[in-house]
């Protein structure tokens, strides 16, 4: 089992520790999900994510390479800005869901911990005008949540001008790292990559901010239902199509049916196809009767128990106060306001289908000061 | 306590009259699952053997059930778990109990862990 640089941190901090993608990982602390999931969203949480793949590719060819494995116009992204994207397959099927930075000529990938081996075997194979660089020597944590810039201005000034999906380097108490703006919880936040044998310094740097705790894996996993961000390998996979997946702005225009650069990706055909006429099944959200947790694989029906669907991702929200769930359904009872039945321990309970996210995404593009952050508009 | 026992997959049963006992799980099994956030109880009348699930149990991470440790007729069910499941987490071996059951054989508890037992069973899991 694979060990992350700040794991004795976990420890000393009391964490229910768990196996995550090879890697033991903290679930909890003990102050445990509920509560910091809600801390989270009202003030600011720590979360190791160093099993996250960090990788390069390095080379003048980098976005042409890229772009034949990724249905995203990377030339016309700007330097130090993120893009949201995914590896197709042959089948149309998502490989892998990461997010790419442009660095200039070179592209800076986060991938996901379990498709860390697949994807750089996969960028290997088909990238070879461009050398493909894992950064394993380097830790990932995430400072999530309304509070997070503010902690991070305090500690690093010049953090002011950094806008949403942006990256740049900069040095927090003395510590070079990476910080972009960005996560997984539907909140303001950071991403900070960094050395590992800076990790522990820096990560108690922040925890020693007032406004700062510890969060783990568990509370990652209810925070992102919550804003109905989508979990590689549960909400999607090589069976999952981008526009099923509901992630088809993914797709550049440019590389969309009549674009400059139309097609030339893994499963175009199969994919643009899906863009003009729409896939027969549809990735939405759920919001079931009662309390009871809805989860991974229960099947979703119509009244007579004909199966229309798979429900992909679901539990009991901690800031929506209910159980709430994702999953693949039928175009024809796709739409929001739809009622349909999930098969629960062999009971039909009703539920019906809504717009993601559950709860509205506060990412912001510039740091306020002393304010509770009001909700931003913006949709990834 | 002492009328207290416990199964090795961290239920307890209490037995006070010698007819009926009261369930639930341990503060181990409450600690393993995390922020319990539902329940779903029996209903009075069902009957159960030992090992049978009798209530599910639910965490923000995952689901378990509740295997009765002895077997009986459901008698009277903790209602107030419906409302307010994090109770199971405050006070696993009080007020988070789940249901009595009317023992149909007493002498099933005597095949189940005391407290000492029960203690150095835990303190061997990891």
């Amino acid at each position: 089992m694979l060990r992350s640089p700040l794991h004795d941190l976990h420890i000393e901090l009391g964490a229910k520790m768990g196996p995550f993608a090879g890697f033991e990982m903290p679930l909890w602390y003990p102050d445990k999900i509920v509560a910091e999931h809600k801390h989270t969203r009202a003030e600011a949480s720590l979360f190791d994510i160093s099993h996250m793949g960090q990788a390069s590719i390095v080379g003048e060819d980098s976005a042409s390479e890229l772009e034949r494995l990724i249905p995203t116009d990377l030339k016309a992204l700007p330097v130090q800005k993120m893009h949201y994207c995914c590896f197709t397959g042959d089948n149309g099927g998502i490989l892998d869901d990461l997010v790419i930075t442009c660095l200039g000529q070179d592209y800076f990938v986060v991938i996901n911990a379990a498709r860390k081996e697949h994807d750089l075997n996969h960028l290997r194979t088909h990238i070879t005008k461009s050398a493909v660089l894992e950064h394993t020597e380097n830790a990932l944590i995430a400072l999530q949540g309304p509070k997070a810039a503010e902690v991070l201005l305090r500690l690093t000034p010049q953090i002011c001008d950094l806008n949403f999906m942006t990256m740049g380097d900069f040095a927090i108490k003395g510590v070079p790292c990476i910080v972009s703006r960005s996560g997984y919880t539907g909140e303001d936040g950071f991403e900070i990559s960094m050395p590992a044998e800076t990790a522990m310094k820096l990560a108690k740097e922040l925890l020693n901010e007032p406004e700062v705790r510890p969060a783990g894996l568990g509370a990652r996993d209810s925070l992102r239902l919550e804003a109905g961000l989508r979990l590689y390998g549960q909400d999607m996979s090589t069976d999952t199509t981008p526009v099923e997946a509901g992630i088809q702005w993914t797709i550049s225009k440019s590389r969309r049916s009549g674009g400059a650069r139309s097609g030339g990706f893994p499963g175009a055909d199969i994919i643009l196809d899906q863009l003009s006429s729409g896939a027969s099944r549809r990735f939405v959200g759920m919001l079931p009767n009662g309390r009871a947790p809805v989860r991974h694989g229960t099947e979703i029906c119509i009244k007579d128990g004909t199966s229309i669907g798979q429900v992909t991702s679901g539990l009991f929200a901690p800031s929506v106060q209910a159980p709430i769930a994702m999953g693949y359904i039928d175009r024809n009872y796709a739409s929001p306001g739809t009622q349909v039945k999930l098969l629960l321990r062999g009971k039909l309970l009703s539920a019906e289908i809504v717009r993601l996210p559950f709860v509205k995404h506060r990412y912001q593009n510039t740091v306020k000061i002393q304010s509770s952050s009001t909700g931003g508009k913006s949709n990834v | 306590m002492s009328n207290t026992r416990y199964s090795s997959d961290h239920e307890w049963a209490r037995c006070d009259d010698g007819e009926s006992a009261t369930i639930g799980i341990t503060d181990y099994a409450q600690e393993q699952l995390g922020d319990i956030v539902f329940v779903e109880l029996p209903s009075i009348g069902d009957n159960f053997e030992a090992g049978d699930e009798v209530a599910v149990i639910e965490s923000v991470k995952a689901a378990a059930e509740l295997k009765t440790p002895v077997s009986g007729t459901v008698v009277e069910i903790n209602e107030d778990l419906e409302d307010a499941p994090e109770t199971v987490n405050e006070s696993p071996v009080e007020d988070g109990w789940f249901c009595r059951l009317e023992l149909s054989d007493a002498s099933e508890l005597d095949t189940l862990m005391d407290e000492d037992e029960y203690q150095e069973y835990t303190s061997n899991l990891e």
